[in-house]
Parts: structure tokens; C-alpha cells; sequence
């Protein structure tokens, strides 16, 4: 993308190689099975809106997706975490392309749902977590900020698909630094697309629920 | 460690997967085109993950001592990891999961590395039983405290201490038998799962009477009888490769094919109070590591410990 063009070729082959150093990580510790419930993992435009309860959700996502669909998808991520080291400022452009958006509204340039539709008009497909944060409490999910309803507004034709990542809070639960090996699962569910006239409550409600629903089929 | 018997042994267990695969190919074509009959792709899948296990023993046999004992590690990692996903555990074991996976299974396939048997033999039992539940309890967090402990315990024998008896074996030493231990793994590996194989063939041809319908409604007598005889036999004709005599080999067989069926009952067990099918998914039609290794996990410490009572002189 706009980000790849620029930058040094020893750069970007760093970028690849940590990228696949990374995903093999990824299923080395967690051997994650992709489970095609609603969608078949064929090359189309998507937003995938996921769970957050790991730093690590997004790369297990990344890394269960076929690999033409994961060079098109790109998460998208806080700013204001990704940008406060080098490495991490690295991983989050470099390897996986991240649309970064700030979560801070005073200290906004941009606003996310543009960068995000902008991402979109570009062909590429999104990783979204609509509870805006890793969720470390006992619920299964905290209440979805309206971005993802913004952006179902902005492009109402794109596939909103749920995807539940199961596990990984026990393989790296907050606040512990190494990580324990144990089978994840990603249920990938029937896309849902905003209705016309449908109110921001209603639709995040139904996102939420179309999420949640995947949850008791995740367990291995 | 290649030897002439070892290479004959590959090479019936080749020529057997060669029939299997034309026989599996001609059913595709007749009944399953389209890949429309489970049971064909079933057969299919399973005959494929087949190959890719014999070629990984076979390098692993070519390799030596170390490649066997690094194959069976990477087999209870992978093994672990599937019962520990199915374990009752809490953030407070965070600790005694990562020392499971990171200090125990190296250090228990560290220890049969370098034949410290009087280690390796109790390390698993003893020392890690009484040390692991106080990495749980530091962290005091006391609900489900047993069930936890338990169950870690459990995982940790099965999946590495009773798998890590399959390379041990390469460090017994039968007087006249030197330098061939790889055939008793072979011997181990290719009776069990024959005999494993068998049980289904004949459970799928005459097999009525359940012998447990509410763990697992594949295991009837008629399987487990015709299966484990058959696999005896075919084990007992092999018994000039080994160190045993005929009626010794007929024994050890009967024994094996017995162990490997409780391992398959009393896994089947866990699976059903788990409501899980299979264990995992990382083996193309055998659910996971556990599915296939379950009766070689109960048959290998028994099969090491009779061996090197009667046999062994260390």
C-alpha cells in the first residue's frame, strides 16, 4: 500500500520475514483451526470484526487466513499503542500494514472511519475489534463502540463478517509474559450488512449478538 | 541404526500403504467421485496422515538416537497441547502450564537422552507430582484446586512421561540384540496400530455387541476380539526381528494389543465428559495426536518395562 511503496527494500524484506517468523509462532503455540461456519475463505472484500482479549488476536487471525485473502487484510489498531516504540511502531506498519487510528478523540488528526473506508476503496480487506480494547473482565464481550456501525454506514455493500477467537486469553491471559501452548479455534460466521434505516443501537446489538452466537460452537 | 530387519519391516509397512492407497483410490473413484462418502474420504484421509507418519519415523530412524527422542518430544508437545486445551485450569496455573511445556517434557526427554533411567523413570511421578501443585498454590487461588492438580498431573504422564518410554526403548540392552533397538519401537508401533486398525476392520464387518456404548459406540467385542487375536498373530509371525521367541512374542503381543485398547477406552472416556469428538484437528482425518497415539501412550511403558525386566541387563 500507500506505506509499502516507500519504504526501503531491506525494510520490507525485514517486514516479510518477521511477519512469517511471527505466524509461525503463532501456530506453533496456539495450532489454530479456522472453522468456515457462515463464509468460505475465498479472496472478497471484508471486514472481519473479531473478539479482543490478547494483543496476539489479531496475528492468530492474520495467520489462519489464506495467504492471497492475508495480503489484502489489514488490521486496524490503536496509535496510540503501536506508535510508543520502535519495534512496535515496526510491527504494526511495516509487517502487518496496520490502519492506525487514534483512540483519543482531542488529539485526533484523522477520523478513523475515513482511514478506514479510505482502506477499504483501496481493495484492501479490515480486522476490526469493535470493543475498542482487549477485554480482560469475566463477560464474554464489552459493548461495541460505534465505529463499526459508522463504517457499515460509509459502505454499507461490504461483508461485515463476525469472527470468534477462542482460547487465546488463556494462552497469554493480561499481565503474564510468556506465553502457554493451547489449541485456539477462529469461527468465522455468516456476513451481516447494516439495513437500511436501521438505528446505531439495533445494529450494534445485532453485530454483538451475531458474534456471541459463534462463541459456544468455538470451544475444540 | 538402520538394520536389514528394520528396512524389511518398512518396506511390508510401504507395501501395505501402497495397497491401501490404490484400494482407497478405486473406492474414490467408484463410490465417492465427488467426495460424497464420508467413509471413503475418511479412509482416504486417514491412509494419507498414514504415509506422512511413516516417513517421519523413518527419518526420525534414520537420524538416530537423538532424531527418535526429538520426534517423540515434538509428539508430546503436540500431545500436551491438545490435553491441557481440554484441562480445567485458571489463570493461577499460568505458571505450572508454561513450566509443563518449557522445563518438564525437555527435561524428562533430556533425561532419557542421556539413559538416566533412575531419573527419567520417577522424574513425571515423583518429583514434578510434588513440585508442580506449589507453582499452583503460591498463586493462591484455591478453587477447583484438586480438579486443576489432577489433571495437569494426568496430562503430564500421558502425554510425556508414558510417550517419552517409546525412545527409552533405543537404550535397553538385550544381550545379542545390540545395535537393533530401533526394531522395538517398530515392533511396538506397528502391533499396536495394526492391532488398533484390525479392531475397526472386524468391528465394521461382524461387530454387534458394544463393549462400552456410552463411551465410545466403535468398540464391540467382536472388534476387540477378532482385532486384537489378528494383530497378535501377524506381531507373533514377526517374532524372528525381535529378541523374544514365539510364545514370548505371542505374550508381549497379546499384551500390547490389550494396552493399546484400554488406552483407546479410557481416552475415549475424557473425550466423552469433554463432549469433544476428537482431541484436535492437526492430523487430516484422525482428529488429533492423542486420537492416533492413545493406544501407544498405554501399550509403550508396559511393553518397556516387561522388556527390560526379563531382557535388558541394565
Amino acid at each position: 500500500m500507500e506505506t509499502a511503496t516507500r519504504t526501503p527494500l531491506a525494510r520490507r524484506a525485514a517486514a516479510v520475514f518477521v511477519g512469517q517468523a511471527i505466524s509461525v509462532f503463532a501456530r506453533f503455540m496456539t495450532a489454530p483451526r479456522a472453522i468456515w461456519q457462515g463464509i468460505e475463505p475465498v479472496p472478497r472484500q471484508r471486514v472481519y470484526f473479531a473478539n479482543h482479549s490478547s494483543n496476539g488476536d489479531f496475528v492468530l487471525l492474520w495467520t489462519v487466513l489464506p495467504a492471497p485473502l492475508r495480503r489484502q487484510t489489514r488490521p486496524v489498531a490503536a496509535l496510540d499503542y503501536w506508535l510508543t516504540s520502535p519495534l512496535r511502531a515496526f510491527i504494526g506498519r511495516d509487517v502487518f500494514n496496520a490502519i492506525l487510528i487514534d483512540r483519543r478523540p482531542e488529539a485526533r488528526t484523522q477520523d478513523p472511519v475515513a482511514q478506514m473506508a479510505e482502506a477499504l476503496d483501496s481493495g484492501a480487506s479490515l480486522i476490526l475489534f469493535p470493543e475498542g480494547k482487549r477485554n480482560s473482565s469475566d463477560d464474554l464481550l464489552l459493548p461495541f463502540k460505534s465505529g463499526l456501525y459508522h463504517l457499515a454506514k460509509a459502505r454499507p455493500e461490504v461483508d461485515l463478517v463476525p469472527v470468534w477467537i477462542a482460547n487465546l486469553n488463556k494462552v497469554m491471559p493480561k499481565g503474564e509474559v510468556i506465553p502457554v501452548p493451547l489449541i485456539c479455534t477462529l469461527t468465522f460466521g455468516a456476513p451481516i450488512h447494516l439495513d437500511p434505516d436501521e438505528p446505531k443501537e439495533t445494529f450494534l446489538a445485532r453485530a454483538s449478538a451475531a458474534l456471541l452466537a459463534l462463541h459456544s460452537h468455538g470451544a475444540t | 541404526m538402520t538394520t536389514p530387519h528394520l528396512i524389511w519391516l518398512l518396506s511390508g509397512v510401504v507395501a501395505i500403504l501402497i495397497l491401501a492407497s490404490i484400494i482407497g483410490e478405486v473406492l474414490r473413484q467408484r463410490l465417492s467421485p465427488q467426495g460424497e462418502n464420508a467413509v471413503v474420504e475418511n479412509l482416504n484421509a486417514r491412509i494419507a496422515a498414514w504415509w506422512v507418519m511413516v516417513v517421519l519415523l523413518a527419518i526420525a530412524f534414520l537420524a538416530g538416537k537423538s532424531g527418535v527422542v526429538i520426534l517423540f518430544a515434538l509428539a508430546s508437545f503436540a500431545a500436551l497441547r491438545e490435553f491441557l486445551t481440554l484441562a480445567t485450569h485458571n489463570r493461577a496455573d499460568h505458571w505450572s502450564l508454561v513450566a509443563c511445556f518449557f522445563v518438564v517434557l525437555p527435561l524428562q526427554y533430556y533425561f532419557v537422552l542421556i539413559d538416566w533411567y533412575g531419573m527419567y523413570s520417577v522424574f513425571v511421578p515423583v518429583y514434578v507430582f510434588l513440585l508442580l501443585p506449589v507453582l499452583s498454590a503460591l498463586r493462591g487461588n484455591p478453587r477447583d484446586f484438586l480438579v486443576r492438580v489432577s489433571e495437569t498431573q494426568w496430562a503430564l504422564m500421558v502425554c510425556v512421561y508414558c510417550v517419552s518410554h517409546v525412545p527409552a526403548l533405543l537404550y535397553l540392552q538385550i544381550p545379542g540384540f545390540e545395535g537393533r533397538n530401533v526394531i522395538l519401537i517398530a515392533y511396538l508401533i506397528f502391533v499396536v496400530q495394526l492391532s488398533d486398525v484390525l479392531q475397526y476392520v472386524w468391528g465394521k464387518l461382524i461387530g454387534r455387541t458394544k463393549v462400552a456404548p456410552t463411551l465410545s459406540p466403535s468398540k464391540t467385542w467382536e472388534g476387540l476380539i477378532g482385532g486384537a487375536l489378528s494383530a497378535t498373530a501377524i506381531g507373533t509371525a514377526l517374532y524372528w526381528m525381535t529378541p523374544f521367541s514365539i510364545l514370548q512374542a505371542a505374550g508381549l503381543c497379546f499384551v500390547l494389543t490389550m494396552m493399546g485398547f484400554f488406552g483407546g477406552l479410557v481416552m475415549s472416556a475424557i473425550k466423552r465428559d469433554r463432549g469433544v469428538k476428537d482431541w484436535g484437528h492437526l492430523i487430516a482425518g484422525h482428529g488429533g495426536f492423542i486420537d492416533r497415539l492413545d493406544s501407544v501412550i498405554f501399550a509403550a511403558p508396559i511393553f518397556f518395562h516387561v522388556t527390560r525386566y526379563y531382557w535388558s541387563l541394565t
